[in-house]
């Protein structure tokens, strides 16, 4: 049955979601213009969510044909019982789009809104289609004349529009007057009483208008406060406690976005009820003084933060894991032990049923990553201040876990930062997690295995060559008989891949875990004992198998023969060759200034390291993750001050500059040696006028030319990992390696603005801004080997041989993965007409040709460039 | 007296009994292929085709109505479940559903205004869902996909009703509601036919539960369907088909709670036996009305699949002395719903 009885008996005040709304979202406008129906369904689903009784629906943008757009997600959200359990609210000032939507809803929708704007008859006419689809409906208070904005014209224009209805047969309990909240605060004198006239009407319009509703938006209320949540905050839920009893009984507003008015500090308070009640003359100008109070805090935060801390110790430490908040877990966890008759009772209790929240939450997406590992850094602190205590007792710590994982980067690869998330989540849930680390060889991760009875392996990998480990993992499991589920994650790896690849060579369960959010639920299933086991084993491995037939049967693009692709090269103008080098041959830089990389850091892909989607600065302002984005940047700047104050890294880089000429495919560098580099050449075949390109295009093809190496690294993380490691901080240890990285690239990016500018001097006037150094707006290229346009990982150790003994003091891993893992090495290219590219398949002839160019076996090319071959 | 007028006053001195079921009485009478096809030319085989029977086997048609008659139904219902161009195209016949409706109607008017026993009775002209649905998605991959849209099926059902009115029906039963949408579309098709024929157009809506937790197919709770359908201010409001009586008893409770109109209920001749028939002895069904009559949560009640003119008996005897439920007033407070509904406190 459903939950009838609670709802008869009448919400008091209903509250609209509005983040469906492309006016008044910017992520929802977003994903609607691309076109992301399934994220756009998934922000329906979070405000229902987070509470609200009925979802806004507007469509309202130029861009956009509305009426599909609005059919379209009307009839996704159709589909999602979660969501279509509560009432649309369908918005638009557009009748066209009102009607798309009213045939596709199959419930009883409220329409916003229809007015007198038009007259009596328009008002009429659109009234009776409403009733007749079985709508409520938004009336605002507007006129032929305008807009409503004193408590006289509200109340008339409504009451006119009431008797016009109820007169024409419209259920008087179907109609909802919207008298329009406008923003106070501005410190325009007619502006003053806005609030209180809205409060006024809307006790009015009840009288007169019997069985009516009052609705509004709330967020004009504090427009004049905006970047000031708190006093916005206290604003709305001020006015809503005087507007609720005068009979505003619905609202478009944040459910999350108000306080309590009982706990709003008395000074705030007061100033926003003067505001809003028009109480003094100069209620405007008090309240701007106190906001700068306010700006940047957060009112019911500090209050509760200074309150939690009287709590019962049970609560106290479920506060502090959902908060993330170390400080004081200790003491707390010390405590709760002196209550519990065994130490292992706070972990099983108090501690367990706070991370389940956690848990719980990050599975709803009501929580993200930052803070879970923020979380687990929590538990981990709290757990080891028991362990000595659960070992004196020689108590064999009953088994709460959920089952154990083994999980490594596997052999030639040294990445971690993905695996490390993925272990800190699991165990968040409760999982035991036996993290072997990086470069870790298949013999020890089965014997690890069965050692630890683990109930699955989980492999992770970021460059190319880890593919083809991870499918040696999986044939060794096979060959000493496991059965165990394997689990495949990490950048390069793919469903197409462990479908096509790796599980054909295991019997056992194969399952591909996008990122960290999926890995929990995959996990949990596979140590259910129920059918949710065999159901995602089976769906899996159904789903691989179509995929696989679907790949074998699909007729992939078509390939061009090798010659006929190199025919097809491009051919820029290289009537003028990259001039000659300022200052050719080899740079090398041992301490390159930190500061000096903090400002050119792409702080985007450290969101996404951290699993938050967004582009940055705008996911500072996402309506879902914007908070978690905010907590994590202050962190990350707060922890690269300390890096730059306290010299924790030091950043190394080696350049070099060389006369090159080109052969074929090839380009061969004019030292000593003669050192051979080879290219892939795309071979898919292009429509006319589109070239096969490959990177030796942009090198002339006679006359003698310029090529360039770099290599930058980022040295000095160890001793700071394992300092965290001894703290149970996998939070910070995450952040210095994701900071690491964002600092490698960094510096990739600024050396090669110094090679344009400075080095090889081919831009010496150069003037770019930070925007458009990331969207690489100059001249010149910079792949890197392992990259689309140059796949082969192969190629580093020539290139590093280039640029001298251990360039930027990196090493090389048997998988030519570099050490350390912040690092970053490329080629340079300076033609102007030099851009990215892919290699994507290329052909039996083309492996052939280049294992002879390379001088190298076959099957030694083969295994190379795997990732490129059919 | 208008004939919804006299139906409501009827219906306040007692309770009202509604027909049984077409099709598992003209399935009992094993017709073949020619029966179906009389003298028309079809490329399609008719068997099953029972709202052709209309045109073509008419005797067939009018003695079922006439058993029920004779059982005690005061509400007939004409054999016109599928006579609406999406189900007919299935068997080329869909340019023949003006004439089946009309020819429908003006049969069972005949044998409700021929029985002279000086009771009145009522012709309702019955729209079944057609088969296929407005809330739903046929392609798993692509939850937006809909085989058809709101503007086709009201045509559709416009078309419908515009021949059984010609026919002479006095209400129209919007029935087996699987797709509360669907439905939305004939009701509209209904009012729009009403302002054409400038007199009352009454209007009776019968819902499916096609789960024991009380939803239809396109999910909404028998509350929430009551929400999405009350702007048609229904005569009635009711479930038929769907499960046995004892199954339907809580469905029905929460919707004679909450409906300000008359409440009708229908339920098949309990559930289907391992052969797909329905063996509910006809005792055995009105004792399980009588259950809901006892707890006054009925106004109307009849019978659907599997029921016979026995059962209708059995039913009218069942119903005879019984108070009819008393329509609640709950006019005031505002009803919206998502698949659930929403009330707002007046």
């Amino acid at each position: 049955m459903s939950d009838f009885s609670s709802a008869a008996a009448g919400a008091r005040f209903v509250n609209i979601g509005e983040r469906t709304n492309v006016t008044g979202s910017a992520k929802f406008k977003k994903l609607i213009l691309a076109g992301d129906y399934d994220a756009a369904v998934s922000v329906a689903r979070e405000q229902v969510e987070a509470g609200a009784q009925i979802v806004d629906v507007n469509m309202d943008e130029a861009l956009l044909d509305g009426e599909t757009a609005m059919a379209t997600f009307l009839k996704r959200i159709a589909a999602e019982p979660d969501i279509a359990r509560v009432p649309v609210m369908i918005d638009s000032s557009k009748w066209s789009v009102i009607e798309a939507g009213l045939k596709c809803v199959s419930g009883k929708p409220i329409v916003n809104s229809i007015s007198l704007k038009e007259g009596e008859e328009a008002f009429l006419d659109a009234s009776r289609k409403v009733r007749s689809y079985g709508a409520a409906v938004v009336v605002m208070a507007f006129d032929e004349t305008g807009q409503a904005d004193t408590k006289e014209r509200k109340v008339a224009i409504c009451e006119r529009a009431y008797k016009l209805l109820v007169t024409d047969g419209f259920p008087a309990e179907d109609i909802i007057f919207d008298p329009n909240i406008f923003a106070v605060a501005t410190g325009i004198d007619e502006h003053r009483r806005y609030a209180l006239d809205f409060i006024e009407a809307a006790a009015e319009i009840r009288a007169r208008c019997p069985r009516v509703h009052i609705s509004g938006g709330l967020s004009n209320l504090s427009f004049s406060f905006r970047g000031n949540e708190p006093v916005r905050r206290a604003m709305h839920s001020v006015f809503l406690y005087h507007a609720i009893p005068a009979g505003m009984d619905m609202g478009i507003v944040n459910a999350g976005q108000l306080d309590v008015y009982d706990e709003i500090d008395r000074e705030l308070r007061d100033a926003c009820e003067d505001v809003i009640l028009d109480r003094h003359d100069d209620a405007t100008e008090r309240l701007i003084a106190l906001a700068e109070r306010y700006r940047g805090t957060d009112a019911a935060e500090v209050k509760k933060a200074a309150e939690w801390r009287q709590w019962p110790v049970r609560e106290r430490l479920a506060h502090a894991l959902v908060k993330g908040i170390d400080e004081h877990i200790v003491e707390d966890t010390e405590e709760a032990r002196t209550l519990f008759a065994r130490p292992i009772e706070v972990i099983e209790g108090p501690l367990m049923q706070g991370m389940n929240l956690v848990g719980d939450l990050f599975g709803s997406g009501r929580m993200f990553l930052p803070q879970v590992v923020k979380s687990a850094r929590v538990m981990k602190k709290a757990v080891a201040h028991l362990l000595p205590f659960i070992e004196a007792q020689k108590e064999p710590g009953s088994d709460t876990s959920k089952g154990r994982i083994v999980m490594a980067t596997v052999k030639g690869d040294v990445h971690d930062i993905g695996k490390n998330i993925v272990g800190v989540v699991l165990q968040c849930n409760g999982f035991d997690v036996i993290d072997l680390g990086v470069m870790v060889p298949w013999p020890k991760i089965l014997e690890a295995a069965n050692e630890n009875d683990a109930a699955m392996i989980g492999l992770s990998g970021l460059i190319t060559p880890s593919l083809d480990e991870m499918v040696t993992v999986a044939e060794e499991m096979q060959r000493a008989g496991m059965q165990r589920p394997l689990l495949i994650g990490g950048a390069t790896t793919s469903r197409a891949h462990t479908a096509i690849r790796i599980a054909p060579a295991y019997e056992g369960p194969v399952l591909h875990v996008l990122d960290a959010s999926r890995a929990v639920g995959v996990a949990t299933a596979l140590v259910s004992d129920g059918p949710g086991r065999e159901e995602l084993v089976h769906r899996t491995a159904n789903d691989y198998r179509a995929l696989r037939e679907s790949r074998a049967g699909r007729g992939s693009n078509e390939l061009a023969p090798m010659l006929e692709a190199r025919a097809n090269g491009f051919t820029p103008d290289h009537s003028e060759p990259s001039p000659r080098p300022a200052h050719p041959g080899l740079h090398s830089f041992d301490d390159w200034p930190l500061k000096d990389l903090v400002e050119v850091i792409d702080w985007t892909p450290f969101f996404r390291a951290w699993e938050l989607a967004g582009t940055y600065p705008a996911i500072l302002a996402d309506e879902v993750v914007g908070e978690s984005a905010r907590g994590l940047l202050a962190d990350a700047q707060a922890m690269l001050r300390q890096i730059i104050d306290e010299k924790w890294l030091t950043a190394k880089a080696t350049v070099g500059l060389w006369p090159v000429r080109r052969e074929g495919d090839d380009v061969i560098v004019l030292d000593e040696v003669r050192t051979r580099l080879s290219f892939l050449r795309q071979q898919v075949r292009k429509r006319s006028g589109r070239a096969n390109m490959c990177l030796a295009d942009f090198i002339a093809p006679k006359e003698e030319d310029w090529l360039g190496g770099f290599a930058v690294a980022i040295h000095g993380i160890e001793p700071h990992l394992k300092r965290f490691a001894a703290d149970y901080d996998d939070y910070r240890d995450i952040l210095l390696k994701a900071l690491a990285d964002r600092l490698a690239e960094a510096f990739a990016e600024r050396l090669h603005q110094q090679v344009r500018t400075k080095y090889w001097a081919y831009a010496p006037s150069e003037a770019l801004t930070n925007e458009q150094l990331i969207r690489e707006e100059y001249r010149g290229i910079r792949p890197a080997p392992g990259y689309p346009a140059c796949p082969d990982h192969s190629l580093k150790p020539l290139l590093f041989g280039l640029l001298g003994d251990r360039p930027a003091g990196i090493e090389l891993t048997e998988n030519f993965a570099m050490l350390p893992t912040s690092a970053v090495s490329g080629f340079y290219f300076a033609h102007p007409e030099a851009s990215y590219f892919g290699v994507a398949r290329i052909g039996q002839d083309q492996l052939e040709d280049y294992a002879q160019r390379r001088g190298i076996d076959i099957e030694l090319a083969r295994r190379w460039l795997r990732p490129n071959l059919d | 007296m208008s004939a919804a007028a006299a139906f409501r006053a009827a219906a306040k001195q007692r309770i009202l009994v509604k027909d049984g079921a077409y099709g598992t009485m003209i399935q009992a009478e094993k017709l073949g292929e020619a029966d179906f096809r009389g003298n028309l030319t079809f490329n399609h085989d008719q068997r099953g085709n029972n709202d052709l029977l209309n045109l073509t086997r008419p005797d067939v048609v009018r003695s079922i109505a006439r058993q029920f008659v004779e059982a005690g139904a005061d509400v007939l219902a004409t054999n016109t479940f599928n006579a609406n161009s999406i189900s007919q195209a299935d068997y080329g016949a869909e340019s023949l559903v003006g004439e089946i409706n009309e020819a429908a109607a003006r049969m069972i008017r005949d044998v409700v205004d021929s029985a002279d026993d000086g009771r009145q009775r009522w012709v309702a002209g019955a729209i079944g869902p057609t088969n296929k649905t407005l809330s739903l998605s046929p392609d798993v991959n692509d939850p937006g996909y809909r085989e058809i849209d709101f503007d086709q099926v009201k045509a559709v059902y416009r078309e419908q009703i515009d021949a059984l009115i010609r026919g002479g029906i006095d209400f129209v039963l919007i029935e087996t509601v699987f797709d509360t949408l669907n439905c939305k579309a004939a009701i509209m098709a209904a009012l729009e036919a009403e302002v054409v024929l400038r007199r009352e157009l009454p209007i009776m809506i019968s819902m499916t539960l096609t789960d024991l937790s009380g939803r239809n197919l396109s999910g909404h709770t028998v509350e929430g369907f009551w929400a999405s359908v009350r702007h048609a201010r229904p005569l009635t409001i009711g479930l038929n088909c769907s499960f046995g009586a004892a199954q339907l008893r809580p469905h029905l409770a929460a919707l004679a709670r909450q409906a300000e109109t008359l409440v009708m209920a229908y339920p098949n001749a309990g559930l289907p036996n391992e052969f797909g028939e329905y063996d509910e002895a006809a005792a055995e069904t009105a004792g399980q009305v009588r259950e809901w009559l006892n707890d006054g949560l009925v106004n109307i009640v009849g019978g659907c699949c599997g029921t016979t003119p026995a059962h209708i008996a059995a039913i009218a005897e069942a119903v005879r002395d019984c108070t009819p439920r008393a329509v609640p007033d709950v006019r005031s407070t505002t009803l919206l719903a998502g698949l659930e509904p929403m009330v707002l406190a007046a």
